[in-house]
């Protein structure tokens, strides 16, 4: 097992780990390899330039907290609104990847047609909320909807799910939204990546509690803490919280505590990162860390893991090499409208 | 030696921390790392205690600004993307702006609004907020187009003893250049000629500022001289100036950015048809952005916004009325 540094956080042990465990686990890594493969990929159709117009952001470092997230919910039935780093999180949820390649390409065939790029995408309809940028705003939204479940009476034992960073918890909107969520005894898992910084800024001038977790008493609900570079222990978490979720347990606060082991775009080189802090026991690869898990444990052998990894990225290249085919958006056939309703649209103004 | 509209306004608040021990800087990421554009560089090495780094707490930020300016400080508070001050604007709108009508005490502060479009950026970090903060009585918005502007202007906002909403543009921050920062020459509150001309008049602001001139250029290849007042501020609107161009072209196109429902054109058709009725040699027109949010693909960005050849096409049906 890997030492886990904090006190009161859940930790992964060998009893833990029964057959469905393990199957959770692997799959869950298949999420991950495949989110860092294509974050990868778009890193470097970012860096060369043209492709895509607009920035990057990568989820590197995170993939086992948010895929232990997104592997734990079924789409069809929960609401999830994941956030910046949380693309290992979509895979699990079940986005394929091509809605990924599609948004940050801008095609028209992709779930937000041009429209909006990059991490700003979902199909709310099916559970996936298009998060905007304004940081803590998804969380009532996704309360909304378990709330409207309830007053239909359709809530049964589904639940939301949605993410958030260390800085992104400083806002009025996430402040309110867990209150009311807390308030109206929502299903929902709150779950909060703190990598440490908000682009430039250390949690120093972020919030001044012990752990982030502390709040989730003055909220009222649960809280736990978990190592984010540790995917068994992440599953633990996520699988406990997810359960107190649909047993009626109200909101579940998680917090894991990792680095970002990227920029907060490609743009950034986050210079701003001590030396120090990257070498500490947050900045592991939860990816390797999770393969050096299930080789130890058997789970996974050296002829796998290429497979797997040749599968992926082949996966990737395809997918990559399909949406570069496909049409820009073209501004003539474009429907201007921002309303559904047609008939209450108004001209352009143009002159 | 050439300076961008960025430098200028990182140098006009150096300038202000230097002049005043009252002034000081909060937002996001703006100490150590410099903001997110480099407008603050180096200024917190500069002043230390002086520049700092703000929590995700955009209410807060500038709550906490109006605080300190009763207290006699003068703050300058920077939105990562003007987008962002949108959760800021019940304190912008309602305890920053009323408070000197309520109390008779000024509130002398600035807020940094990186605003308008780049390519590529979305919904979420493109808006053009001067006309929504300009509805509410008890703000100054000033949009600069120049880099002269975007450096007296901000340090004469600093200096204001009213709220200022300080529109400088994304698109500007690197491309526009100037050889050096010229003496001051108008106050907030005066428009600008951008460009002397006598057969119509395009009214603008910011970033639009250039690309009127553009089109100014291609309609000089049909003969036409067209002027382009330059608002600089679009409150206060400086109404003679926009109705003394009328008066001597006849032909108004009033231009903006932002989305066309209200907003800065609508307040300068409104003025010069009040005001200028019987100036006026053709209806006047006006040109905006389209009527949604701000489109990511840079084809739909392109075609979203006005640009040199649409205010050119503007014109031409605008010169044959
Ligand atoms: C309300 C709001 N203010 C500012 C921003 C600009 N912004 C985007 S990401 C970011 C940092 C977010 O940090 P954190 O929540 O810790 O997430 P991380 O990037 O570390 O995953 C900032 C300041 C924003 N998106 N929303
Ligand atoms: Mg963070």
């Amino acid at each position: 097992m890997y030492p886990v540094a904090l006190a009161s956080s859940i930790n992964c042990v060998e009893t833990d780990l029964t057959a469905d465990f393990r199957d959770q686990f692997l799959l869950t890594y298949q999420h991950m390899l495949l989110s860092r493969v294509l974050e990868e990929k778009l890193g470097s159709l970012y860096r060369a330039g043209g492709r895509i117009v607009g920035g990057v952001y990568l989820g590197k470092g995170q993939e086992a907290f948010s895929a232990a997230l997104g592997v734990q919910l079924q789409k069809g039935k929960d609401i999830y609104g994941p956030l910046i780093r949380d693309q290992a999180g979509r895979i699990a949820f079940g986005e394929p990847i091509i809605d990924t390649v599609r948004t940050y390409l801008g095609a028209v065939t992709g779930p937000m047609r041009g429209r909006d790029g990059n991490i700003h995408r979902g199909r709310p309809k099916e559970g996936h909320m298009a998060m905007i940028s304004h940081l803590g705003s998804l969380l009532s939204v996704v309360a909304g909807g378990l709330f409207a479940r309830r007053l239909a009476g359709t809530l049964a034992d589904s639940i939301g799910a949605t993410s958030i960073g260390d800085g992104g918890t400083s806002t009025g909107s996430f402040h309110e939204g867990l209150n009311m969520a807390a308030v109206e005894k929502l299903p929902i898992i709150v779950s909060i990546a703190n990598n440490q910084y908000a682009y430039s800024t250390p949690n120093t001038r972020q919030y001044a509690c012990e752990n982030l977790v502390d709040r989730a008493a003055g909220y009222g609900i649960e809280g736990i803490t978990v190592d984010a570079t540790d995917l068994a222990s992440c599953l633990k978490a996520f699988r406990t919280a997810v359960a107190n979720a649909r047993a009626g347990g109200g909101p579940q606060m998680i917090v894991g505590t990792l680095l970002r082991l990227a920029g907060h775009g490609e743009h950034d080189d986050a210079s701003y990162i001590p030396d120090k802090a990257r070498q500490g026991p947050s900045a592991r690869d939860c990816l390797q860390v999770a393969e050096d898990f299930a080789r130890d444990r058997g789970w996974l052998s050296s002829a796998g893991l290429r497979e797997l990894n040749e599968e992926v990225r082949r996966n990737v290249d395809q997918t990559v090499s399909k949406v570069s085919k496909e049409p820009a958006p073209d501004p003539f056939k474009e429907n201007w409208q921002a309303l559904s309703c047609a008939e209450l649209v108004e001209g352009q103004h143009e002159a | 030696m050439s300076i961008t509209y960025l430098e200028a306004i990182r140098e006009a608040q150096y300038e202000a921390l230097r002049n005043d021990p009252s002034v000081f800087l909060y937002g996001q990421d703006i100490a150590t790392f410099g903001g997110a554009f480099k407008a603050t560089k180096n200024l917190s090495k500069e002043f230390p205690n002086r520049v700092f780094d703000a929590p995700i707490s955009e209410d807060a930020m500038v709550g906490m600004a109006v605080g300190a300016a009763i207290e006699g400080a003068r703050p300058i508070i920077e939105m990562q993307f003007a987008d962002f001050s949108s959760i800021g604007f019940n304190q912008i709108v309602n305890q920053a702006a009323t408070l000197y009508w309520r109390t008779n005490v000024p509130c002398p502060i600035t807020i940094r609004l990186p605003s308008g479009g780049t390519a590529g950026s979305g919904p979420f970090h493109s808006q053009s907020m001067e006309a929504i903060y300009a509805h509410y009585p008890g703000l100054v918005i000033v949009t600069p187009a120049t880099v002269e502007d975007a450096y007296w202007m901000l340090l004469d906002s600093v200096t204001l003893d009213d709220p200022v909403i300080f529109c400088e543009h994304k698109f500007l921050y690197y491309h526009l250049k100037a050889d050096q920062i010229g003496d001051r020459e108008l106050p907030i509150g005066k428009a600008r000629i951008a460009r002397p001309g006598r057969h119509a008049t395009i009214v603008t602001y910011s970033a639009m500022v250039h690309e009127a001139l553009r089109a100014a250029e291609e309609l000089q290849l049909d003969g036409y001289q067209i002027e382009v007042v330059d608002l600089r501020s679009v409150k206060p609107m400086d109404t003679d100036t926009i109705l003394a161009s009328v008066a001597r072209t006849g032909r108004l196109l009033a231009l903006g950015e932002a989305f066309p429902w209200g907003g800065v054109t609508a307040e300068i058709i409104a003025r010069v048809t009040t005001d200028g009725f019987h100036l006026l040699d053709a209806p006047p027109m006006r040109l905006n952005s389209k009527d949604t949010p701000i489109p990511y693909h840079p084809n739909l960005w392109k075609a979203h916004r006005p640009t040199t050849s649409t205010i050119a096409a503007a014109l031409r049906r605008l010169l044959r009325n």
